[in-house]
């Protein structure tokens, strides 16, 4: 059971929140410029890493607030969380592939 | 000392933690015994002369108690009562007035009575939590509570002290052992942040420092009624130190299962602890120095004792063994019992001496005892440690895997981490609490017992960790003098033998894990506390060579691959070590827990929240059978006396399509959406337009997921330019807000829009039928209900004849003239009744979801989660007009995929089996008629079969007079007229593809 700090409410047990996955992944700017491959990128192609991993979490037994945490995925441990206003801590994996440019 | 000869014959007249003004009865297969309170059932039977206990599980052999705790492999108990209760060890039973147990054979069986018990929960979090509370544990406790941290103490006997309660006799921190204990105890219970859990066991150890564990409250729960008799603890903590001992291994030799059989330090538990004697002429075979401290309590409790001692000179335990040679032993030097006489109970031992290879060197000499007291050396408790994943490594010294690298916030201490002197055990347990209280940001006050001993290094602790334990010689298997490894038992509960371990590696299995489940070994309640080391010695001397080579990677406590040096003829130059092999994964619990108390109060009606519409009483009374949809209670349908469900669903859909009906839609999610931009915000959601929909209108829309497939559909109307008020699947009402709110916050913050789930504040009644204008007039006399006054799809505010103010929709799920009084929660029920009485004139007929279903798949109205399955897109419903072409979307861009457009997918279609009374089973394959080639209908047909569909839903339709069913076939719609197979239950049903509509396809019924 992870205690996930809620930057809105505070250290909250796991069981109040719901995942949703990698953070930073933007809905691209124009999708119809896409070709059918980048749109699968965005669509369903996510990193993977062991380590450092920065990921949206929702507190919906809570304040209902989304926000982003870096965690661990290998020990489990947050080492940040922000609001989604809040730039992303430096020293971070950078964006995944699905924000490659257009074209590229 | 003399034997006292009173009722209990093998108790000893003084000592022991007993309260011997109270004694206690207790039956055991019928026979009536007594004890103390403070025994346990085993140390009773102990002090009652009774070591026999059941047979073992396959083999049938008698069997006796073994050990003096968790890792009991023989004394199982049945505890019998209004539920039965099975498979308890009698070694962690604690005795009890009145306690009636049956002796079971190494299984058991659930009682199929209820049980009534209360079990429950309680959710913690701690600044620290130290679990064990032997000397290590006790003095971590102390220290971490000094200043003031939330510690938590976790025992699972009923007293505090673990091995200082089987030494009572020694010195701790300056005072007796017993004095300690209390001590300690007095000053953690004083302690305001502190709380002292007994019959506590923590059996799960799980990411983030969080602990499962159960506490046994039997003797809380019969003082006072209505109170639970297990409770389930769930503990995050900061830091944890474990401080859980270790468990001594006994030694694998011909026929060691004999009752009379036991371990060293049981022994000494047994006579220290219980004052219970199990034997008075005692053979003692050990390969280490612990064992020689049974023997000093055994001598001194008035029996004599021959030490069988296994190594060729007791070098490092001079003084241990000058001791028992001061106390009158007789000690066998590089010799080991080879086997037992006596089979229903221990007479003699055998006992030979051996080489420095352990073979023997030596005939065997027959010594006559009672008692075999048997120390194979000590293996740390590093489940809880290792179920972290804490690292362990086989330490050739201590001879046991030992925790090496720490898991982070957990502190390893005392005999589980292989440190058994019992000054060393506080020195290293305060160290812990005082560290695990500084991390907690609560720095220990106090000056420790210790002396706040400087810390040395790793290397130097080590050494004072090999010194202390002296030396070992473990034997993995003593052979016998026959040859024979059949009663060499390595897990008794089990009964697998050495020779079992051996008909593993013969078959080729080389990894442990491999062994384990070959001969079943470890996979007995025990869970290998009393095998697993001694199968992994074992298999250090059946594998060599390549055999060894040969030994997968990846166990805990295995050494790191390395260049095995070879000798000149290319084997590997020494034997494997069981750090080679590694061991077993450790997984919870620790020790077994019964699903009732990890259920805890969530049982029945609490296993799951029940939602009922504010009508629910009404249904009850009117007979309804109801269907649960998530967690609502929704009316199925209602039967009159004498009708089956079809027949009331006949009746409830003829009442429907030709007079008037009514059903509880209360349960369809609400969603209230408010805020300047609540159009844009609509327009994005949903597939087809909303930015256009005038105030006073409805429309029905579909939401998609990014990737284009249907997610959720519904009527949203148009309270006021800022202000919608959206209806979604009963089922997808959660799902739908989260995704709201999602796309509010993460993608879209700059839209003004707030969004409040209302499915609690209204109740709705649908009013459906070619009669329901009539109802409806009745009900709302100010509204204009004609065709040109009151068109489809749109909404009035009206009030209502009762006063009651309510929201009336023209809204249809059936295809049937129909209305939706919506109302406040509260009125519910009033409304609901008053609907009914308004249309008693016309007959009007309350129906449930069944006839719901019926009504709208005539009509083809999908239903998202049985049409749809997450793979299907707005146009595989045969829905292009609700997906606008113009605008912007969620999933817009996926329908222009390559996937999306190509021929192949599966679509909605209606498919009429030839045979008219056929309802096809909802789920059953569509397949082309010549895909069953030249099977003649004998038998199976060869496989594979191309399936181009199958059945989502499947009804008898009263107004088409026959069965139908709507598909998902792939090109559905260019099917229509072609025949099809249905494959089901082993047959193969002829169906004609049609067109979805099967019922008033011009919508003429829309407007009554």
């Amino acid at each position: 059971m992870m205690v996930i700090p809620c930057p809105f409410c505070g250290p909250r047990n796991e069981t109040e929140y719901s995942y949703g996955g990698q953070a930073h992944v933007a809905y691209p700017e124009n999708p119809d410029a896409l070709t059918d491959e980048e749109w699968a990128q965005f669509l369903f192609y996510r990193d993977n890493p062991r380590g450092s991993y920065a990921e949206r979490w929702q507190h919906s037994a809570g304040c209902r607030k989304w926000f982003n945490a870096v965690r661990n995925t290998h020990t489990y441990e947050i080492t940040h969380v922000y609001r989604l206003d809040q730039a992303r801590p430096d020293g971070l994996p950078k964006a995944p592939l699905a924000t490659k440019e257009v074209g590229a | 000392m003399t034997q006292h000869q009173n009722h209990q014959g093998g108790r000893l007249e003084r000592g022991g933690r007993l309260d011997r003004d109270q004694s206690i009865g207790f039956t055991i297969d019928g026979t009536a015994l007594t004890g103390y309170v403070g025994d346990t059932l085993a140390s009773a039977l102990v002090a009652n002369g009774r070591l026999r206990v059941g047979d073992s599980i396959y083999l049938r052999r008698p069997r006796g108690v073994l050990s003096a705790g968790v890792e009991e492999p023989n004394g199982f108990v049945r505890v019998n009562g209004d539920h039965n209760e099975s498979m308890l060890p009698a070694t962690t039973l604690e005795l009890r007035d009145g306690l009636d147990v049956t002796l079971l054979d190494g299984i058991g069986v659930l009682d199929d009575r209820p049980d009534r018990n209360e079990y429950d929960k309680m959710h913690v979090h701690a600044d620290v939590a130290v679990i064990g509370s032997g000397p290590a544990g006790l003095a971590a406790a102390k220290e971490a509570a000094s200043g003031g941290a939330r510690v938590v103490l976790f025992e699972q006997d009923f007293e505090l002290g673990g091995s200082l309660l089987s030494d009572p006799t020694i010195t701790v921190a300056g005072q007796g052992a017993l004095d300690y204990i209390a001590r300690v105890r007095a000053e953690l219970e004083a302690a305001p942040e502190v709380t002292v859990l007994t019959r506590t066991c923590v059996f799960g150890s799980y990411d983030n420092n969080f602990l499962v564990a159960l506490e046994k409250r039997d003797e809380v729960a019969s003082a006072k009624g209505g109170v639970s008799r297990q409770r389930l603890w769930h503990v995050t903590a900061g830091q944890v130190v474990l401080a859980v001992g270790a468990f001594e291994r006994p030694i694998v030799f011909s026929d060691n299962d004999v009752p009379g059989v036991m371990l060293a330090s049981a022994v000494k538990t047994y006579v220290e602890r219980w004052a219970a004697l199990p034997g008075r002429d005692v053979v003692l075979f050990t390969t280490n120095d612990s064992a020689y401290e049974t023997a000093r309590c055994l001598t001194k409790a008035g029996a004599t004792v021959t030490v069988v001692d296994a190594r060729p000179e007791v070098k490092a335990a001079v003084s241990a063994q000058e001791g028992a040679r001061r106390a009158g032993l007789t000690v066998h030097t590089a010799s080991a019992v080879v086997g037992i006489e006596g089979s229903e109970g221990v007479t003699g031992a055998f006992v030979a001496p051996i080489d420095d290879a352990g073979q023997l060197a030596g005939d065997a000499q027959l010594l006559a005892c009672d008692l075999v007291a048997v120390s194979g050396g000590w293996t740390p408790n590093v489940s809880l440690h290792s179920q972290r994943q804490g690292q362990l490594a086989w330490d050739d010294a201590l001879s046991g895997f030992v925790p090496s690298a720490g898991v982070k916030n957990q502190f390893v201490v005392g005999a589980g981490n292989g440190t058994y002197d019992t000054d060393d055990c506080l020195i290293e347990g305060a160290r812990a609490g005082r560290g695990a209280a500084a991390a907690a940001g609560f720095p220990a006050s106090s000056s420790a017992d210790d002396g706040d001993a400087v810390a040395e290094s790793a290397e130097v602790w080590h050494a004072r960790q090999h010194r202390a334990a002296g030396t070992v010689r473990p034997l993995w298997a003593v052979p016998a003098p026959d040859g024979s490894l059949d009663t060499h038992f390595v897990d008794p509960h089990r009964d697998n033998t050495a020779a079992d371990v051996l008909r593993a590696t013969g078959a080729g299995m080389r990894s442990v894990e491999h062994v384990k489940r070959y001969t079943s070994i470890s996979t007995g309640i025990d869970q290998g506390k009393i095998g697993g080391v001694n199968t992994i010695g074992l298999l250090t001397q059946l594998l060599s060579g390549n055999d060894a080579k040969a030994i997968p990677a990846g166990q805990p406590g295995q050494d790191a691959a390395e260049e095995v040096e070879l000798t000149a003829s290319g084997q590997p130059a020494r034997r494997p070590t069981p750090g080679t092999i590694g061991t077993t994964t450790f997984r919870a619990p620790f020790t077994p827990v019964a699903f009732t108390a990890l259920a805890g109060r969530g049982r029945g009606t609490l296993f799951d929240a029940a939602r009922t519409s504010p009508a629910h009483s009404w249904h009850v009374e009117h007979g309804a059978r109801f269907e649960d949809v998530g967690q609502w209670k929704r009316p199925w349908f209602y039967p009159q006396e004498g009708e089956d469900m079809d027949a009331a669903v006949a009746r409830e859909c003829r009442a429907a399509r030709e007079g008037v009906a009514f059903m509880d839609a209360t349960t369809l999610g609400k969603i209230e959406i408010r805020g300047a931009d609540a159009p844009e915000f609509l327009n994005r959601i949903y597939t087809n337009p909303f930015l256009k929909l005038p105030v006073g209108k409805g429309r029905y829309g579909v939401m998609c997921t990014v990737s284009g497939m249907v997610f959720d559909d519904g009527v949203t109307l148009r309270l006021a330019d800022d202000r919608f008020f959206m209806t979604t699947t009963t089922g997808g009402a959660a799902k739908v807000l989260d995704w709201l709110e999602e796309w509010s916050q993460t993608e879209w913050p700059e839209l003004d829009v707030t969004l409040t789930s209302v499915t609690e504040q209204w109740s709705t009644v649908a009013v459906v039928g070619p009669r329901s204008r009539d109802v409806i007039a009745k009900l709302a006399p100010e509204l204009d209900v004609s065709k040109e006054g009151f068109g489809f799809m749109e909404f009035r505010e009206t009030t209502l004849a009762s006063g009651i103010d309510a929201r009336v929709c023209r809204i249809t799920f059936s295809g049937e003239l129909a209305y939706e009084i919506n109302v406040p929660r509260w009125y519910g029920l009033k409304v609901w009744e008053d609907v009914a009485a308004a249309g008693e004139e016309f007959g009007i007929t309350p129906y449930g979801t069944e006839t719901m279903h019926v009504l709208r798949a005539e009509k083809a109205f999908p239903i998202v989660g049985q049409e749809t399955d997450g793979t299907i897109t707005p146009h595989d419903l045969g829905m292009d007009w609700v997906v606008s072409k113009t605008k912007e979307f969620i999933g817009k861009r996926s329908f222009s995929r390559a996937a999306f457009t190509e021929p192949g997918r599966k679509q909605l279609v209606s498919v009429l089996p030839l045979d008219h009374t056929l309802r096809l089973p909802e789920g059953a394959q569509l397949i082309e008629p010549d895909a069953l080639g030249d099977y003649t209908g004998e038998g199976l047909p060869s496989a594979p079969i191309a399936m181009v569909g199958f059945v989502t839903s499947s009804y008898h339709s009263q107004a088409l007079g026959r069965s139908f069913a709507l598909a998902l076939v792939k090109d559905g719609p260019t099917r229509v007229g072609q025949t099809l197979l249905a494959s089901f239950g082993g047959q193969f049903t002829e169906v004609e593809v049609r067109e979805p509509v099967l019922y008033d396809k011009e919508g003429a019924r829309r407007d009554g």
